[in-house]
């Protein structure tokens, strides 16, 4: 699984996109932020306030909630600020 | 016609471009955004813009569609530029043309509150204070909701 993070999410986590292999039951994009926040204190930092975080799924925005596996790639970032 | 690009646009010769040839073209409504020497009562020095490669051309390709779903347009050029820019410098220029000025206004509008909302930019701005990204405005938000009636 391909994970991209973007902004404040990337500079707190300190990579700006890696591939990960995570167990089988992680099967939604919140049970992978959970299984993330794991990883280090970078990534519990970045994902202390769900709130802030937006998702995409293979380059489209999607919840939390929505399904992923291991060809997705999957992006997580706080709310846009362009235009 | 979208572009995300580093480099600046010349507004005149994408205007230009896009009512070449078209005479059916009644009107163009034209926005272009700048970078602001000022955010929140802060000097802003210089602001760099992120974007998700991929998702963005995507992403500005489906609100251009609808958009053309919504108003009769005979053209629609949308520019976003990324990196580092300075106080003055052109961020991105929403141009649709159109048989009136009814259509062309209104899509214009549209398409940046959406993208203002639904495109994946982050901004950055370089203050006395330090770095710090930009948050999120609810306004923006208001602005991209009122445009859901009849949403596809």
């Amino acid at each position: 699984m391909k994970l991209l993070y973007f902004a404040w999410l990337k500079q707190r986590i300190g990579v700006a996109e890696e591939t990960v292999a995570p167990p089988a039951e992680v099967r939604t994009v919140a049970a992978l932020v959970d299984w993330l926040r794991a990883r280090g204190p970078g990534y519990a930092q970045a994902f202390a306030d769900l709130s802030t975080i937006r998702v995409a799924v293979n380059q489209e925005f999607a919840r939390l909630d929505a399904a992923i596996g291991p060809d997705d790639e999957v992006a997580l970032f706080p709310p846009v600020t362009g235009g | 016609m979208i572009r995300v690009q580093q480099e600046d646009f010349d507004v005149g010769a994408e205007m230009a471009r896009l009512t070449a040839g078209r005479t059916g073209i009644g009107g163009v409504a034209c926005f272009v955004g700048l970078v602001r020497d000022v955010a929140g009562g802060d000097a802003v020095a210089a602001m760099t813009l992120e974007h998700y490669p991929g998702m963005t051309e995507k992403a500005l390709a489906r609100i251009v569609a609808e958009a053309e779903a919504r108003w009769p347009l005979d053209g629609v050029v949308v520019v976003h530029r990324y990196g580092r820019l300075l106080p003055g410098d052109r961020i991105v220029l929403v141009a649709t043309a159109s048989g009136h000025r009814e259509a062309a206004f209104e899509s214009c509008a549209f398409l940046m509150d959406w993208l203002k909302t639904k495109a994946p930019f982050w901004k950055r701005e370089e203050t006395p204070a330090g770095e710090r990204w930009v948050a999120a405005r609810a306004e923006d938000d208001a602005a991209a909701a009122r445009w859901k009636a009849g949403e596809s």
